[in-house]
C-alpha cells in the first residue's frame, strides 16, 4: 500500500520497541463484543490506473459547464477563472497545511487571509471582514444570531426576495433558539419599503435583505438600512453573487451592518454546490461578536510585522460552551482562491467583468422581452440576471435547450409557487453575443 | 539531526518581510485578460442606473500577472505543509493527501457541475454521492449519512438539531448535553449553539470518562451525551458497552465526535459499539486536505430512528436513476446551501476506492502502531499523565520541564519548528498539564519517526543545558514569535494605506 511506508520488518521492529508482539495487542483495550469480526463489506481496493478510469467514467456520466452554455445561476455562477487561481491558490504548500496555529511557520497562509480580509472590506465597504465561513446561506444565519445578541432583541425579519435555501438554512439555525423569524413578502420582485418600515419594531434585531437580491433585482439598499435604522434594527446584506460589487454600491456605502455573502463566484469552481464560501464583514465596533477566525497583523520579538490568529477568546476552542460560534474549521482556502482571483482581476478587472455581465445581461434581458410571448416578470433594475414570465413552463423550455446544449435558467415554481410561470436567468461575462442570439432563437420556437 | 541542517524552508526565505500585495503594484497595471463587450452598446444608465453604482472602483490591487505569481509563491515559501514535513498535531490526523484524490476531483465532469444542473445531466455526481453514503455506512455500522455539514463543527450542529427535533416528535423535553472534560471545544460550543444546557463530567485515573459522575448527571432532562472515541488522550474508553447502556437507560441520545476514527477503520464500528449518532471529519480520516484552515467536509451518520430529521435533500436511486429527495417532512431542513462540500467528497471517494476494505483496516492499524511505537520512544523523556496502550495519538505532559528548568510545553513546541517539524498539538485536552498531543498517522515512515524523537530529546537535553535557547525560539523561521497581546488589545486586521506623511506632501 503505496500510503503506508512500514515495511514487514520495520512493524517487527516497531512493535518490539512498543513492547507488544502482535498488531492485535494494541486494541485489546476493545470490549471483545464490539469488535468487528469481518472485513468491512466494501468494492475491492483499485489500482491508480483502474482508479481514475472508474473516476473518469462517472465524471462524464455528467453533462459539465464546459460543454453547455450556462445561463444558470441561482446562487452559483459560472465565471471565468484565471489560470493564476489553480495555479498559485492549489499550491501543496496552501493545499496540505492545516489551520495556521504555528504563526511562526504560517506567515503565508495568514498574510494571505489578512489581505483577502481587507480585499473584502473594499468590496463591501465594510470594515472588518472574518477570515471565512461555510457558505452563503450558514453566514446568513449566523448573522441573525449576531444581530440578536447585539441588540438584545429576538425577532429578525427577511425578505422574501432572499435565496430560499438561505431563508431555509436562517430557519434551521434559529429553529431551537430563542429568535423568531418573519418574512416579509416581496412585491414585484422587490422588496417593499413601507411594509418594510411597518413590519419592523422595537423588537426586530436585524432586517435580511439580499441584493441583488433571488430575483435578480437590485435593491433599495439606502432606504432599507433608513427603514431598519428608525427602530435600531440593524441591517444584514445577503450578497450571492459579489461580481456585482465590481460595479454596485457597497453595502457598507448605504449603511448595512453586517454583511453576508457567497464568495463561490470570486475564483471557486461551482463543485455541484460545495466548497464555496461564506463572508462576514460589519462595523468595527462589532468586531467581538464577529463568528470565526480572524488575522490581525503586529509585531515579532525583532519588531519585525507579523501575522497572528487573534481575538480567539471569542472562539470555541478557547470559550467552549460561551463561544460566539462553534465554527471551528472554515474555508480558507476558497478564501485563498478569491484572494488570488481579486488580486489578478485588480481593480480595473472587477469593474471590467462586473461591467460585461451586465451588459450582456441587459443585452440578452432586452432581446427576451422582445419574444411574442415572453416579458420581464418584474420591471426593476438588475445586475447580470432577471426573471421572464414564459408561455410554456420553464421545465419545459429547460429540456428542449438541453438539447441543444444550453443549461437553461432556474424554474422560479421551484422555490416560488406563485411564479411557476417564470424563469430566472443568469449571464455572465462568459456567455457570447451568440450563445445569447442562439437562446433566444430557440425561445422564438418555444411559443 | 541538528537543527541548521532541517531548515531548508526557512533559509530559502530568508527573513524579509513579505509586503502586502497592495504595495506591490502602481495604479494603472493590470493583471487580468477579458475580452470587451461583444454586445451592442447601450447607455450605461440604461444597464444600471448611476443612483446604483459605486462611485469608485473597489481599492484592490493593481499588479501584473507576474506580481500576483511572484507574490503567492513567495507567501507559499513561507508555509509548513504535510507536503513539506512532519505535522504531528493531535486530533487532526495530518496524513498524506493523495495526488489521486486531486486528479480525481478537478475533472471538469465534477468541478463544472452547476449545483441546479437537472438530475438527469449529474448522474454520475449522484452515484458517486449515493455509493460514498452506502460505504460511509458500512464503515460507521450506521443506517444513513448526510453529506451537508461542510467541517465537523458543523456536524455537531446537525446532528445536534436532529436530536432536538426527535425528542420534539416524541413529545420529550430535554434540554441538556453531557460533555466530558476532555472533549474538543466545539462539542460544549455546537450544544449551546443548539440551546442546550451544557454539563461536564470528569474523566478517571485511567483516562476513561468517569462512570460514576456520568451516572450521577444521567437525568430524563438529558438529550445526548457527545462522547469522543477514542478520547482526546488517544485513548479507547473501555467502558463503551457499560457507558451506551447507562445513557439509553435514561432515554437519551449517545453521539460520536468522530474526529479520531482513523484509530478504528475497520476494527470496531460505533453502530456496533451502541452510537446512534455521529460525525466523521473526511479531511481527517478520509485524507482531503485541509487547506490552510478548510475547506472541510463533515458527514453525519445515524441508526434508523433519526434518518427521518436528516438535512434535506437525500439521494435515493430507483430501478432507472440516482434522485435528490426533498420531500422529508421531518427533515431538520437545511445546514447550508446545496448539497455539501462536493468537491471534497470526489476525493474521500478516489480515497476509500484506492483503500478498500484491507487497506483501510491496514491504515488504522499502522497509524496505532506508529502512535504507540512513538510513545515508548518518547516515554523516557517526558511525563505519561494516563500511561497505558494508546490509539492513534497520546498525550505527554511537558510538567517535568516546566518545574525542573522553567521550560513550558509552549516553548519546546515551538523549538520544534527550528528542527522542521510542525509543532504537536498543545494544551490540549484541558485535563493535562502542560499537554503535548501527538499524532503521527499511518502515512509517516520509521525514519521520520525517529528524526522526530531525536528532535525532541535534543530539545529536552536543551532545556536542561541551555534554557534560554528553547525559551526564545523559534530562531530560524521568517519572523520569531509574534506578540498576540498586542495584536488582540489593538486589532489591525485589514491593510490600509499609509496617510501621506508631512515631509512627502511637501
Amino acid at each position: 500500500m503505496k500510503y503506508i511506508p512500514a515495511t514487514p520488518a520495520e512493524r517487527e521492529h516497531m512493535l518490539g520497541a512498543a513492547g507488544v508482539r502482535r498488531v492485535d495487542d494494541l486494541f485489546r483495550d476493545i470490549p471483545a463484543e464490539v469488535r468487528l469480526r469481518r472485513p468491512l463489506d466494501l468494492p475491492a481496493p483499485l489500482a491508480d490506473p483502474d482508479l481514475l478510469a472508474h473516476l473518469r467514467e462517472l465524471a462524464e456520466r455528467n453533462v459539465d459547464c464546459d460543454r453547455l452554455a450556462c445561463f444558470l445561476g441561482a446562487g452559483a455562477y459560472d465565471h471565468f477563472v484565471p489560470s493564476t487561481v489553480p495555479h498559485l491558490a492549489l499550491r501543496p504548500e496552501f493545499l496540505t497545511a492545516y489551520t495556521p496555529y504555528q504563526a511562526e511557520i504560517m506567515q503565508g497562509e495568514l498574510q494571505a487571509i489578512y489581505e483577502y480580509q481587507t480585499m473584502m472590506c473594499e468590496l463591501t465597504g465594510m470594515e472588518v471582514a472574518n477570515a471565512s465561513m461555510y457558505d452563503g446561506a450558514s453566514a446568513t444565519g449566523e448573522a441573525a444570531s449576531m444581530a440578536a445578541d447585539l441588540t438584545k432583541r429576538r425577532e429578525v425579519i427577511v425578505s422574501t426576495a432572499v435565496h430560499p435555501e438561505y431563508r431555509q438554512v436562517l430557519r434551521t439555525y434559529t429553529s431551537h433558539l430563542p429568535i423568531t423569524v418573519r418574512e416579509l413578502p416581496a412585491i414585484d420582485g422587490t422588496t417593499p419599503i413601507e411594509a418594510a418600515r411597518a413590519a419592523i419594531t422595537d423588537e426586530t434585531a436585524a432586517l435580511i435583505v439580499q441584493s441583488p437580491n433571488f430575483f435578480g433585482v437590485i435593491e433599495d439598499g439606502e432606504a432599507l438600512a433608513q427603514a431598519a435604522h428608525e427602530h435600531g434594527a440593524l441591517l444584514v446584506v445577503a450578497v450571492a453573487e459579489p461580481i456585482s460589487l465590481g460595479m454596485l454600491r457597497p453595502p457598507g456605502d448605504y449603511g448595512a451592518d453586517i454583511v453576508t455573502g457567497e464568495g463561490q463566484a470570486l475564483g471557486n469552481a461551482l463543485n455541484l454546490g460545495g466548497p464555496y464560501l461564506g463572508v462576514i464583514a460589519t462595523r468595527e465596533a462589532y468586531v467581538r461578536r464577529i463568528p470565526g477566525r480572524l488575522v490581525g497583523r503586529t509585531v515579532d520579538t525583532g519588531g519585525r510585522p507579523g501575522y497572528v490568529l487573534t481575538l480567539q477568546t471569542r472562539e470555541q476552542h478557547i470559550r467552549r460552551a460561551k463561544a460566539t460560534s462553534n465554527i471551528c474549521t472554515n474555508e480558507s482556502l476558497n478564501a485563498l482562491i478569491a484572494a488570488v482571483y481579486l488580486a489578478t482581476l485588480g481593480r480595473q478587472g472587477m469593474a471590467h467583468v462586473a461591467e460585461l455581465c451586465a451588459r450582456k445581461a441587459h443585452y440578452a434581458r432586452e432581446r427576451i422581452r422582445g419574444v411574442p410571448g415572453y416579458a420581464l416578470a418584474f420591471d426593476a433594475p438588475t445586475f447580470n440576471e432577471f426573471a421572464v414570465r414564459c408561455p410554456v413552463p420553464p421545465e419545459e423550455i429547460n429540456r428542449q435547450l438541453l438539447e441543444h446544449d444550453i443549461l437553461g435558467g432556474l424554474p422560479l415554481g421551484r422555490f416560488y409557487p406563485e411564479y411557476r410561470d417564470c424563469w430566472l436567468l443568469c449571464v455572465t461575462e462568459r456567455r457570447s453575443k451568440s450563445e445569447i442570439d442562439r437562446l433566444v432563437d430557440h425561445l422564438e420556437g418555444l411559443r | 539531526m541538528s537543527a541548521p541542517e532541517a531548515l531548508a524552508f526557512s533559509a530559502a526565505t530568508g527573513k524579509r518581510p513579505i509586503p502586502v500585495i497592495f504595495e506591490r503594484g502602481t495604479p494603472g497595471r493590470v493583471g487580468y485578460s477579458l475580452p470587451a463587450s461583444d454586445v451592442p452598446d447601450a447607455p450605461l444608465d440604461a444597464v444600471i442606473p448611476a443612483t446604483h453604482r459605486r462611485a469608485s472602483p473597489a481599492a484592490l490591487p493593481e499588479v501584473s500577472e507576474l506580481d500576483v505569481v511572484r507574490h503567492y509563491t513567495a507567501l507559499s515559501h513561507r508555509n509548513f505543509s504535510i507536503d513539506e514535513g512532519f505535522y504531528p498535531l493531535g486530533s487532526c490526523t495530518m496524513k498524506y493527501n493523495p495526488k489521486i484524490n486531486e486528479d480525481a476531483a478537478r475533472q471538469a465532469g465534477f468541478a463544472r457541475l452547476h449545483p441546479y444542473a437537472p438530475e438527469e445531466t449529474i448522474q454520475g455526481a449522484l452515484e458517486l454521492l449515493w455509493e460514498l453514503e452506502h460505504t460511509m455506512a458500512e464503515i460507521t455500522g450506521m443506517d444513513r449519512v448526510t453529506f451537508q455539514p461542510a467541517a465537523g463543527a458543523h456536524g455537531e450542529l446537525t446532528a445536534l438539531l436532529m436530536i432536538n427535533r426527535y425528542y420534539e416528535e416524541k413529545g420529550e423535553r430535554r434540554g441538556t448535553v453531557i460533555v466530558p472534560d476532555s472533549a474538543h471545544g466545539t462539542n460544549p460550543a455546537s450544544a449551546t449553539f443548539a440551546g442546550y444546557k451544557v454539563i461536564e463530567v470528569k474523566s478517571d485515573r485511567r483516562g476513561n470518562i468517569d462512570l460514576g459522575a456520568l451516572t450521577s448527571v444521567l437525568t430524563p432532562d438529558v438529550a445526548a451525551l457527545m462522547f469522543t472515541n477514542p478520547n482526546t488522550l488517544g485513548l479507547f474508553e473501555e467502558q463503551i458497552v457499560e457507558v451506551a447502556r447507562a445513557v439509553h437507560n435514561v432515554g437519551a441520545q449517545l453521539y460520536l465526535d468522530g474526529a479520531n476514527f482513523n484509530a478504528i477503520l475497520g476494527i470496531t464500528r460505533p453502530g456496533d459499539q451502541g452510537f446512534d449518532v455521529m460525525h466523521l471529519n473526511l479531511h481527517k480520516t478520509f485524507t482531503t486536505p485541509h487547506g490552510g484552515g478548510g475547506p472541510g467536509a463533515g458527514a453525519v451518520a445515524v441508526r434508523s430512528h433519526l434518518s427521518p430529521f436528516l438535512p434535506v435533500p437525500t439521494v435515493e436511486r430507483d430501478a432507472q436513476r440516482f434522485t435528490l429527495d426533498y420531500n422529508r417532512p421531518k427533515s431538520i431542513g437545511r445546514m447550508r446551501a446545496f448539497y455539501g462540500n462536493f468537491g471534497n467528497l470526489v476525493r474521500a471517494y478516489t480515497y476509500i476506492r484506492s483503500m478498500g476494505a484491507s487497506g483501510l483496516r491496514e491504515a488504522a492499524e499502522m497509524a496505532v502502531l506508529n502512535a504507540n511505537y512513538l510513545l515508548a520512544r518518547l516515554r523516557p523523556y517526558f511525563d505519561v499523565p494516563y500511561d497505558r496502550v494508546c490509539k492513534h495519538e497520546f498525550v505527554l505532559s511537558g510538567r517535568r520541564q516546566r518545574d525542573r528548568h522553567h521550560v513550558a510545553t509552549r516553548d519546546m513546541a515551538k523549538r520544534l519548528l527550528d528542527y522542521g517539524f510542525h509543532a504537536p498539538t498543545i494544551y490540549f485536552p484541558l485535563i493535562v498539564e502542560e499537554a503535548i498531543m501527538i499524532e503521527p498517522t499511518e502515512t509517516e515512515s520509521l525514519q521520520t519517526l525517529d528524526a522526530f524523537v531525536d528532535a525532541m530529546q535534543a530539545i529536552v537535553r536543551e532545556a536542561e543545558t541551555d534554557p534560554e535557547l528553547v525559551l526564545s525560539a523559534p530562531h530560524e523561521t521568517p519572523v520569531t514569535r509574534l506578540d498576540e497581546v498586542a495584536a488582540a488589545r489593538k486589532p489591525d486586521l485589514r491593510w490600509r494605506p499609509a496617510r501621506p506623511s508631512v515631509s512627502s506632501r511637501a
